[in-house]
C-alpha cells in the first residue's frame, strides 16, 4: 500500500509529466487558455490515461513479453490505446450522453497525445504490474490535470495584466509555463 | 527469421482483433441521430461564434432541425446558407442579408485628442469602469481594442486611435458590438458603404470643440436625400438602410465629410473613410 501511493505522489508531483517530463505540452499550452476548457480535457485525459495504463499493462504482460516481443511494444500501444478510446466514445455516447458532452472533443483529441503514449511506455520501463501501472497513470493523469489547470488560472489572470508588446501572447505562457515547471522541480527534493 | 514472422502475425492479429471489436461496438452502441443534423451543420460556417443565439455551430443546427430555430438564423452564412438549410429542411427560405460591423467613429489622432495618458488594463471596457473620461469625445472610439480582442476572425484593428473593421474578414457575429462600452459598432448590410461614422450627440459647437471629424447635425445631408432615408436625431445625422439607395449624395454634401461615400476606398473594403 505504501509503495502506491508512493507512485502516485512521485508521478503526480515529482515527475509531473508536463513540468519535468515535458510531455503533453501541445495541449498544456493550447488548450489552458480558459479554465473551463482546461478542466476539462484534464478530466479526459484522467480518464483516458487510467483506462490506457490498464490496458497497456495487460497487453504487456500477457501478449508481448510471454512472445518476447518487447521491442513491439510502441506500436502496439499506439494502436491499442486509439482503438480502446474510440469503443469508450462509443459506449459513452450511448450509455452516458451527460459524461459524452462533458468530455467532449478533448475524448478523441487526447488519444494522440504523447503524454498517453509515454505513460504506458514508462509504466513498462518502470517494471510496475497491474496495480501499480493503474496507479502510476491515474497520478500522471492528475498530475497533468494540476498543471494545466494552475496554468490556465494564472493565464487568465495574465489577461488582465499590461505585459510589454513583444511579451504579448505565446512568449509570457513560455516563461509563465517555465516558472511553473522550476517551481516543480522543487518537488525532487521530496524523499521517503 | 521466426521472430519476424512472430511479431508480424501478432500485429495483424490484433489489428483484425481490434478492427472487429470497433466494428462490434459501432454496432451496439449505434446512436440513432437524425441525418439532418450533420447535413445542416455541414451548410454552417463553424466557427463557433454564437451570433445565433445558440451555443454553437452544433447546437444552432440541432435547434433548426427541432424547429426551435429559423432555417435563415445563421447572420453568418447568410442568405447562401439559408438557401441549403432550407432545401434540406424542406421549407421556403427568407431572405438574410449579409451583415458587417461598422465603427460609427472617425475620430483619429488626426481630428481628435485624448485628455490625457490611461495608464492602466489597456481594455475599453476596464477603462470605461474606471470612470475616467479618457477621449476628449466622450461619445468617441477610445481605441484600446476591446472589439479587437472579442472578434473571432481578426477582422478589427484599432489604426491611429480608432478602430477599423475589414470587411472582407468580418463575418457580422455582433460580439464586437456587444464588447463596445461606448455602444459605437452597429451591423450595417454589407452593401451599405455610405454610413454615419459618429456617434456625437451634443450640439455642432460642443461636437467641433472636442472632434474635427464629428457630426455636427447641419441636417445638410437629410435635403441632399432623395429617398428619405437620412434623418437627424439629437444632432446625430442616420440613415435608414431599409430606404438608403446608396446614391451618396450626403456623403458628397457633408461639410466635415462624415458620411462615408457609396464606393470603398481604393485600399479595399475597409469601412475606412479615405
Amino acid at each position: 500500500m505504501k509503495s502506491l501511493i508512493l507512485i502516485m505522489i512521485g508521478s503526480a508531483l515529482i515527475n509531473n509529466v508536463v513540468l519535468n517530463q515535458f510531455l503533453g505540452i501541445c495541449s498544456f499550452l493550447g488548450v489552458s487558455k480558459q479554465m473551463k476548457a482546461s478542466a476539462s480535457l484534464g478530466a479526459a485525459v484522467i480518464f483516458v490515461l487510467t483506462l490506457a495504463s490498464a490496458a497497456t499493462s495487460l497487453i504487456y504482460d500477457h501478449l508481448l513479453s510471454p512472445l518476447d516481443l518487447d521491442f513491439m511494444k510502441t506500436i502496439v500501444f499506439i494502436l491499442v490505446i486509439a482503438a480502446l478510446v474510440q469503443i469508450v466514445e462509443m459506449f459513452l455516447k450511448k450509455k452516458s450522453p451527460a459524461v459524452y458532452r462533458a468530455l467532449g472533443i478533448y475524448l478523441p483529441l487526447i488519444t494522440t497525445n504523447c503524454a498517453v503514449l509515454g505513460v504506458a511506455l514508462t509504466n513498462v520501463q518502470d517494471g510496475y504490474n497491474f496495480v501499480e501501472s493503474v496507479v502510476s497513470g491515474f497520478g500522471t493523469a492528475i498530475g497533468y490535470t494540476l498543471a494545466i489547470v494552475l496554468l490556465a488560472s494564472i493565464r487568465s489572470r495574465i489577461n488582465e495584466d499590461d505585459i510589454p508588446a513583444p511579451l504579448r501572447g505565446a512568449p509570457i505562457v513560455l516563461i509563465t509555463a517555465a516558472l511553473m515547471s522550476l517551481a516543480f522541480m522543487g518537488f525532487s527534493g521530496l524523499s521517503f | 527469421m521466426q521472430i519476424i514472422l512472430i511479431s508480424t502475425l501478432s500485429l495483424v492479429a490484433l489489428g483484425v482483433l481490434v478492427g472487429a471489436a470497433l466494428v462490434f461496438a459501432g454496432k451496439k452502441f449505434r446512436v440513432e441521430t437524425d441525418e439532418r443534423v450533420s447535413r445542416i451543420r455541414e451548410c454552417l460556417p463553424g466557427n463557433n461564434c454564437g451570433a445565433c443565439g445558440y451555443a454553437g455551430c452544433d447546437a444552432m443546427a440541432d435547434a433548426i432541425v427541432k424547429g426551435e430555430a429559423p432555417v435563415n438564423g445563421c447572420p453568418v452564412g447568410g442568405n447562401q446558407a439559408a438557401v441549403q438549410i432550407a432545401a434540406i429542411m424542406g421549407v421556403e427560405a427568407g431572405s438574410v442579408e449579409r451583415k458587417v460591423a461598422f465603427v460609427r467613429c472617425k475620430g483619429s489622432c488626426e481630428y481628435t485628442r485624448n485628455q490625457g495618458n490611461y495608464i492602466g488594463i489597456q481594455d475599453c471596457r476596464s477603462a470605461a469602469l474606471s470612470g475616467l473620461v479618457i477621449t476628449d469625445c466622450t461619445y468617441g472610439c477610445m481605441g484600446m481594442g476591446s472589439c479587437v480582442t472579442v472578434c473571432p476572425e481578426k477582422a478589427i484593428r484599432v489604426e491611429n486611435g480608432v478602430a477599423v473593421v475589414d470587411r472582407r474578414l468580418c463575418v457580422g457575429c455582433g460580439l464586437c458590438a456587444k464588447a463596445c462600452p461606448r455602444g459605437l459598432i452597429e451591423l450595417v448590410p454589407a452593401s451599405a458603404h455610405v454610413a454615419v461614422q459618429c456617434s456625437n450627440r451634443d450640439k455642432g459647437p460642443l461636437v467641433k470643440k472636442v472632434c474635427q471629424a464629428g457630426c455636427i447635425g447641419c441636417s445638410l445631408c437629410v435635403r441632399q436625400c432623395q429617398s428619405d432615408a437620412v434623418t437627424v436625431e439629437n444632432n446625430l445625422a442616420r440613415i435608414d438602410y431599409s430606404k438608403c439607395v446608396q446614391c451618396g449624395a450626403c456623403a458628397e454634401k457633408c461639410p466635415v465629410k462624415v458620411i462615408t461615400p457609396p464606393v470603398a476606398p481604393a485600399e479595399g473594403d475597409t469601412g475606412k473613410a479615405g
